[in-house]
């Protein structure tokens, strides 16, 4: 018997179709789960709130563990812009992040895309080699890097900061991956289609591994971002550094002027916001990929 | 559009040796199917063609032209793959006019060019979409317009509709086929379908082990096999083959059965296998060339596929789709002299053709 064969009485109302159905009580295990996810999303959310409260407080306020500001002030905020210093770091920082992360985008991919598609003796050998590099510290390389920068005039300049991250081992290993989800037909009809292998890279292949490409460049612009121990070892002077460099040198031998040092902290993290907002999707859709964390 | 030919092609993965030269004449227009089981050759040899794959020894020609040591792109020929390969970041106008981007032709003409392609292919109302809007069909009608685009010499198509549901394949391997009488430029077209062979090819070639096993148009490669592998491999229930010995006057089965066949006095008496297709098959009342009892029965309508197990093995016959035989019910089968192929049974080579062509 179809729905309109039945009499009036019997048959299901719009509402009753449309009611939701009864939502089913929440198990202890469930509970759990939120309430770790809760204390999780506190523990993340904390110190970004912390940061801005300290950045609204008067310096005599600092060190009481209160969220909300007595007095709460944005004379930290016209402090720090109307400090010539912290314009300069910022713009040091902002330049350094885009060109490594412009770099490591064409490079890095350049190389995934070599080892992954093209054949020839030694590419397992090569691979592994830059995969082992992974392995060592950056702590390890700083004096390396520091004899190189010094050989070669670098210290104290753009490329000096710039050059030990313009290529990243793991960049290239998280290329090379998403590389292998491109099938080789592509590659193929392409080459029939008269494309040099240099116009299918950029042509073909990469279009086809843009989450890969948005997901690596988010991650190389946060991490030059926010690097501070190489920035550190290599600039001297105060116009050359970047903004973690800069902030941690806020205040004085005596006393460490936190309320300033979180300002700066607060106006540094807004690109990394807007970076982030931007490729959100592409980077959780690209690590998922990779199986990667971020 | 151009002629083809491989002259004693090889080719060999370190020391494995897995074409072991191929001879192959095609003419100008031509549409030819290499057909096989998977691992024959048959896609190798086409990129080989295609230029993807580097020749070992032997001679690739196109259009007089020894292409062995050009690019791909440089040997003028247009490759359909089975997966289709069209690009999804581009639209359909964009994947078709691809092939386009190097040849040096003015925009508008470009342009032009693409709207002929896809108006041949009844396109032109999908040009703005992007793949991932299109159905199976309509993709692959996009990678055939790609490779059209460039009016090249020879197509190439490896296994184009293994990806399309039976009825898509069908549509599809009629409209390939009316392209080609349109467009009249050389094809070779990969399958391991036998089917798709039959019904497209000017002529197919068929491959088993690297080695060519029989080159001809449909008709013969089905009425004259040149070995058990080729009789086995070309028609759909595949031929049954029976162990029989054949002597100058006829060949008796291992199973009992017998038939007369005039094969000459010079026919010494030896072991052979003897090969009679599912269709050539009749039931019959009296004394016949196999027994058996039917095991199963597949009706396909017109027709009814029947197994009938025999002291021999396993044969198939068709039956009238009316009044089939029932399982359990012991049958006997005849077949026509001139339905009855023999093959060596050592080296499969055929010995004997029935007349009929």
């Amino acid at each position: 018997m179809s729905a309109v064969d039945m009499p009036a009485s019997q048959r299901p109302t719009t509402e009753a179709a449309l009611a939701k159905p009864p939502r089913r009580p929440a198990n202890m295990g469930q509970i759990i789960r939120w309430l770790l996810l809760f204390l999780g999303g506190i523990a993340m959310v904390m110190p970004i709130v912390y940061m801005i409260s300290t950045s609204l407080k008067w310096p005599h306020e600092v060190y009481n563990i209160n969220l909300i500001p007595e007095e709460p002030t944005i004379e930290n905020y016209t402090y720090v812009l109307e400090d010539g210093r912290f314009y300069w770091w910022f713009v040091n920082s902002i330049i350094i992040a885009t060109v490594t992360t412009i770099s490591n985008v064409l490079f890095d991919s350049l190389v995934g895309y070599t080892l992954c598609k093209f054949k020839f003796p030694g590419r397992q050998i090569v691979f592994i080699a830059i995969l082992s590099t992974l392995m060592i510290p950056t702590e390890m390389l700083v004096i390396p890097w520091y004899l190189m920068s010094q050989s070669l005039g670098w210290l104290d300049s753009y490329w000096g900061i710039m050059f030990p991250g313009l290529m990243t081992a793991f960049g290239t290993f998280l290329m090379k991956q998403f590389f292998e989800s491109v099938p080789d037909d592509f590659i193929e009809a392409a080459r029939i289609d008269g494309l040099n292998e240099l116009q299918i890279w950029w042509t073909v292949a990469m279009p086809l591994v843009k989450p890969a490409l948005a997901a690596l460049a988010i991650f190389v612009f946060l991490g030059n971002w926010t690097a501070f121990l190489w920035p550190l070892i290599v600039t001297n002077s105060v116009e050359m550094y970047t903004v973690p460099v800069g902030l941690s040198g806020f205040g004085d031998e005596a006393d460490v002027a936190w309320e300033l040092i979180m300002t700066g902290a607060a106006i540094s993290t807004i690109p990394t916001l807007i970076v982030f907002l931007v490729f959100q999707r592409f980077i959780i859709r690209g690590v998922v990929m990779a199986g990667l964390k971020g | 559009m151009a002629e083809l030919s491989l002259h004693q092609l090889t080719k060999a993965y370190g020391k494995t040796e897995v074409l072991h030269g191929i001879n192959l004449g095609v003419a100008d227009g031509e549409f030819v199917v290499f057909v096989g089981p998977s691992g024959c050759g048959k896609s190798t040899t086409l990129r080989m063609i295609a230029g993807l794959e580097e020749v070992t020894s032997g001679e690739i020609h196109i259009g007089g032209t020894v292409v062995n040591n050009l690019e791909p792109k440089e040997r003028n020929i247009a490759m359909v793959f089975q997966n289709y390969a069209i690009y999804p970041h581009m639209t359909v106008r964009k994947n078709i006019g691809f092939g386009l981007r190097s040849s040096g032709l003015p925009k508008a003409d470009k342009e032009a060019r693409i709207d002929e392609v896809a108006a041949l292919l009844g396109m032109t109302d999908l040009l703005a979409r992007k793949p991932s809007q299109l159905s199976g069909g309509q993709r692959q009608r996009v990678a055939i317009g790609r490779a059209m685009v460039r009016d090249p010499s020879v197509f190439l198509f490896d296994e184009p509709l293994s990806n399309l549901d039976a009825q898509l394949r069908t549509q599809m391997r009629l409209e390939i086929k009316k392209l080609h009488q349109r467009v009249g430029t050389t094809i070779i077209f990969v399958t391991h379908d036998q089917v798709e062979a039959m019904t497209m090819a000017d002529r197919i070639v068929i491959m088993d082990g690297g080695h060519i096993q029989q080159v001809g148009t449909p008709e013969e490669v089905y009425r004259r096999p040149a070995n058990a592998f080729v009789a086995g491999f070309i028609g759909a229930p595949s031929m049954n083959m029976l162990a029989a010995e054949a002597g100058p006057d006829g060949v008796r089965t291992n199973a009992g059965g017998s038939i007369a066949m005039p094969l000459g006095a010079d026919f010494g008496k030896r072991a052979v296998t003897l090969g009679v297709r599912p269709d050539d098959l009749q039931l019959t009342d009296g004394e016949g060339l196999v027994a058996g009892t039917v095991a199963v029965c597949e009706p396909l309508g017109p027709e009814t596929l029947v197994h009938i197990d025999t002291a021999g093995g396993e044969v198939v016959a068709k039956a009238d789709g009316r009044h089939p035989p029932k399982v359990g019910d012991t049958v006997r089968l005849i077949a026509a002299q001139e339905d009855l192929h023999l093959f060596d049974a050592d080296s499969g080579v055929a010995l004997s053709w029935g007349p009929r062509t």
